[in-house]
């Protein structure tokens, strides 16, 4: 292909580095895109041209005199609006926060400055990153670039439709419950939730603060890997952090390009298939296919026996609600945001009602609401305490898993793309796109989310799980996968009507 | 009209059981999350940053020196300090609290389990603390366009964060019974200890009129041999003083509705400064939910036992080892040195002989006419608006013979009344004692001849009889005159 737009991160960042092509034309590429799709897709909330040109003109300056440059330098990138940007408006896709413009940058925004790619603009999401499918953004839904009348995941689903869509070679994410991984699954993209500890969450807006990771959304494993190690690393501002370096992730992705898996075990959970529910068909017959080509290049199969996965999905939804209904908190109304009945006619307390009210959304106080009760006297011990428990149980049964495998591989999501208001109307219905995503956020480990096929004409991923700071397997096994596909997936991608 | 019974006859009938909860800002450089200063008194949202202004996406980590603060507080308070300990959030709504939560510790503090022990009445008491866990302070709210800078009518209220995310240390001792009488005092005297004892250690300057200490008193009765009564919480007593009235008040209280049979209310009360009084404040009954939970974002602590060993080895004198030795070193009696620390006098004391005078003089003033004024005007001690240095300049004076002690009283009126150093006040106002012996040996000469009678039986050796002529000569100069310079002319010229 010859269009900058489809070429990849590392193509990319090599031609500018090499000459063949300035950043600020493969900046404008990815402008003109937004500007000819965007329309239709609506993955951006809000694009900023000139500071990407800005720092696109830099590095081209950079380039002619001769200076050395970071291995992403002069590659646009897309950051999902829950990463906060110094003068760029953050709003978590809610109403609370909009116009509202931080004095400050979060780490890895600082780690993407530092690494001179230009910042193409902040990415729609569900509200506080709560949700599946990026309906319940406050500011309009994002489309499937693959069908539009399906939703592109969530909550993460305007990072992973500007990669798919190419209006972005690479994006920031987040990913609470599977917010990376599964926007990439039923975007045909790939996407890495590394270990918890192991990217900075300072400067990320909290929704569960013991769950949020930051992670690359890209169009393969490579690409990805080259966004983890600019991002990844210890952070003195995030007490949680871990210091320790960052596991090699970009040797990994090229070992396991050369398609050699020989002697890896891959652990396949036992409960996903039988526990609380499996995938649909569809999903299943693309992920076995996978599954083979993976044996074919060496890997060897372990059935691995999680008994406590059966309890993830309830377990998050007491854990991550309680720690958001307090992370949520600060929204009042006090010092920044929206401000709702200041009219003089009411109290202080019923100023910070009101703009809740108005602020936020209703999935948003669903889970405000949902963790408020797990937290409350007389409750405490029997939700989020026991809650607490079975996170503790799931580690276990992580660690002993890993005892036996190099990583635990698994379907990303159990459906494809689904229709938009297709499971607005349950809760449930909708929490259920998390189910193989969870337990690895509830244990701390990485996880990653790689294009292995397609049903019904819709992209399916495949996730590989591994152990906490083991996240170069994850990358080995996912670009090992890529390397049977003749074509990556994300380059099959039909064609985008325009505006 | 609340009813209040006498004192005396409530604690004849009724036994009081107190609890003693203390907050102590540490005087870290920097707040307890962020690098924030945490210096007094600057312009309002000055010392902000978007951790303690709980921007969205900002995180805290906790600061060392407050940590290890907290640790010293717990092994000079004889705490064990724990192997593994973590903050906790208490969530409830207030804007001057930036995060609608406050970073606290909940089932697992710092240091538990330690005691004081303080002496009331030549009586030991000990005074077990139950815990001793760190926390962040909240910003200040004012209250703007009322007529009385409350809430109410209020057409404005303006927030400071700058005091929000000081570390706070929570000092919360055990139920303290067997007090009777004394409850007052031991309250009191429990108080000042803690307040020196963290003083001594140099991890906070302990004012309690800027707030760096402040009190809530918690008080029960009951009647002897039966259960511990219902208990209320008095906040806002922010003096050694109001430490002792507000037992004092609530004894009287609580004992008025005991005996007209009404129950007492699990409840806060505030203390009001003013009139010495306890109002209700919210019941505790309808209190907050305050949802405790493991703070997520901030790790672990596990204080490792050599850390702690290093620790305890820079503790400093303790306030008892430091009382035992300047009672030898100033030869007070137990008597003497009591008197001294129930007028809180120790440091005043001693910064006054530091100063140049000697303990018998520094004594002195402090618990005579000084004490004397401080009870009168119903301010603490230190309080009064004259230093340690300003008592020795006027010891000074009077060892010198420039002052006598009713001219220094004087002097001390001026010094209270802004006028300036003893030495200034004695300038201005005309206070020094008449040296000049030419002008002596001249009222001499005067009285003399208007008592002609009494010189001559100081001539005939009635030494005792000059007395009457150093009257005449003292009045004659306004009191400026030494007495004994007075006596040895007249002698001189009688004999």
């Amino acid at each position: 292909m010859s269009r900058i737009i489809d070429k990849t991160a590392a193509e990319l960042a090599a031609d500018i580095r090499e000459g063949r092509l300035t950043s600020v034309e493969v900046t404008t590429a990815f402008l003109e895109r937004i500007e000819a799709v965007d329309g239709t897709i609506k993955a951006f909330l809000h694009v900023d041209r000139e500071g990407a040109l800005a720092t696109a003109a830099e590095v081209d300056a950079a380039v002619s005199a001769g200076q050395e440059l970071g291995p992403l330098a002069g590659v646009p990138i897309a950051v999902k609006d829950v990463v906060v940007t110094k003068g760029l408006p953050t709003t978590a896709a809610s109403k609370i926060l909009e116009g509202w413009i931080p004095p400050y940058d979060a780490t890895i925004t600082e780690r993407i400055k530092a690494a001179k790619m230009p910042i193409l603009g902040k990415t729609n999401m569900d509200e506080f990153a709560m949700g599946s499918s990026t309906e319940y953004s406050a500011f309009g839904k994002t489309l499937n670039p693959w069908d539009t009348g399906r939703i592109p995941g969530g909550s993460g689903g305007g990072s992973a439709a500007a990669v798919a869509a190419k209006m972005a070679p690479l994006a920031i994410g987040t990913d609470t419950g599977g917010s990376i991984r599964q926007p990439g699954a039923v975007t045909g993209t790939f996407g890495a939730k590394p270990t918890y500890g192991s990217n900075s969450r300072y400067g990320l807006i909290a929704f569960s603060s013991s769950l949020d990771t930051p992670g690359p959304v890209s169009r393969n494993a490579l690409d990805g890997a080259l966004l983890h190690e600019v991002i990844s690393g210890y952070d003195p501002r995030d007490s949680t952090a871990i210091d320790a370096p960052v596991p090699p992730v970009v040797a990994a992705a090229k070992a396991g390009a050369t398609g050699d898996l020989s002697g890896v075990k891959l652990g396949i959970v036992k409960e996903f298939a039988e526990g609380v529910g499996a995938a649909e068909p569809g999903v299943i017959a693309a992920y076995e296919a996978g599954v083979e080509q993976l044996v074919k290049l060496g890997a060897e199969l372990i059935e691995v026996s999680c008994p406590s996965f059966n309890y993830a999905l309830p377990t998050y939804y007491l854990i991550a609600p309680s720690e958001a209904s307090s992370n949520l908190a600060r929204y009042d109304g006090v010092r920044y945001g929206l401000r709702s009945g200041d009219d003089g006619r009411h109290s202080l307390e019923e100023v910070m009602s009101l703009t809740r009210e108005a602020g936020f959304g209703p999935e948003v106080k669903r889970r405000i609401i949902l963790g408020t009760y797990a937290l409350s006297a007389g409750y405490v011990d029997a939700f989020y305490g026991k809650a607490q428990l079975v996170r503790t149980l799931i580690k276990q049964d992580f660690e002993k898993a890993f005892e036996s495998v190099d990583a635990i591989i698994s379907p990303t999501t159990p459906f494809i793309a689904f229709k938009f208001g297709e499971r607005t109307g349950d809760p449930y219905q909708m929490y259920l796109a998390d189910l193989y995503t969870i337990p690895t956020n509830l244990y701390g480990g990485p996880g990653v989310s790689v294009p292995v096929g397609l049903s019904e004409g819709m992209p399916v991923g495949l996730q590989v799980m591994g152990p906490v700071m083991g996240d170069d397997i994850t990358y080995r096994v996912a670009a090992a996968l890529e390397s049977t596909q003749d074509t990556l997936l994300a380059d099959t991608a039909p064609e985008i009507e325009g505006n | 009209m609340t009813k209040l019974n006498d004192y005396d006859k409530a604690v004849e009938t009724y036994e009081p059981v107190l609890g003693l909860e203390t907050h102590i800002e540490l005087d870290t450089n920097t707040k307890m999350f962020c690098g924030c200063s945490t210096a007094f008194g600057a312009e309002p949202n000055t010392q902000t940053c978007p951790v303690c202004l709980a921007l969205p996406g900002a995180l805290p980590v906790a600061n060392r020196a407050a940590i290890e603060a907290t640790i010293k507080i717990g092994l000079a308070l004889n705490c064990h300090i724990a192997e593994w300990t973590r903050f906790a959030r208490k969530n409830y709504f207030y804007p001057d609290m930036p995060k609608n939560f406050q970073t606290s510790q909940y089932e697992e503090p710092l240091c538990e389990n330690g005691y004081v022990d303080v002496v009331v009445d030549g009586k030991e008491y000990r005074v077990e603390i139950e815990r001793v866990h760190l926390e962040e302070d909240t910003g200040k709210t004012l209250h703007v366009g009322g007529a009385t800078g409350r809430i109410h009518g209020a057409t404005e209220s303006l927030v400071d964060y700058n005091r929000a995310g000081i570390p706070l240390v929570e000092i919360v001792t055990k139920p303290v019974p067997g007090t009777g009488a004394l409850a007052p005092e031991v309250a009191k005297a429990y108080t000042a200890e803690l307040r020196d004892i963290v003083r001594s250690l140099g991890v906070s300057d302990v004012r309690m009129e800027q707030g760096s200490l402040r009190c809530d008193v918690n008080l029960s009765l009951n009647l002897p041999g039966e259960e511990w009564g219902t208990r209320t919480e008095t906040k806002n007593v922010n003096s050694l003083r109001s430490v002792e009235r507000a037992v004092r008040y609530e004894v009287r209280r609580q004992s008025a509705l005991l005996d007209a049979g009404e129950r007492i209310f699990q409840e806060t009360r505030h203390f009001q400064e003013t009139t010495g009084e306890t109002r209700a404040g919210r019941s505790k009954e309808e209190a907050t939910d305050y949802r405790y939970f493991p703070e997520p974002d901030l790790a672990v602590m596990e204080p490792s036992r050599e850390w702690v060993e290093e620790l305890r080895a820079t503790l400093p004198e303790l306030p008892r080892k430091r009382r035992e030795r300047l009672q030898a070193e100033w030869s007070l009696g137990d008597k003497e040195m009591q008197s001294v620390v129930n007028a809180d006098a120790v440091d005043l004391i001693q910064a006054t002989v530091d100063a140049g005078t000697t303990p018998s003089g520094a004594v002195k003033w402090w618990l005579g006419e000084l004490s004397r004024r401080a009870n009168e005007s119903g301010e603490e001690l230190a309080a009064l608006a004259i230093t340690p240095k300003q008592v020795a300049e006027l010891q000074g004076m009077v060892d010198d013979g420039r002052l006598n002690d009713k001219l220094a009283r004087q002097v001390i009126d001026g010094v209270l009344a802004g006028e300036g150093d003893p030495a200034d006040v004695a300038a201005k106002r005309g206070l020094e004692v008449v040296s000049d012996t030419g002008a002596l040996e001249a009222a001499v000469e005067e009285a003399i001849a208007a008592n002609p009678a009494v010189a001559d039986k100081i001539r005939g050796g009635t030494h005792a009889a000059a007395g009457v002529l150093i009257g005449a000569v003292m009045k004659a100069t306004k009191g400026q005159a030494d007495a004994g310079t007075v006596r040895q002319i007249i002698l001189d010229k009688l004999s």
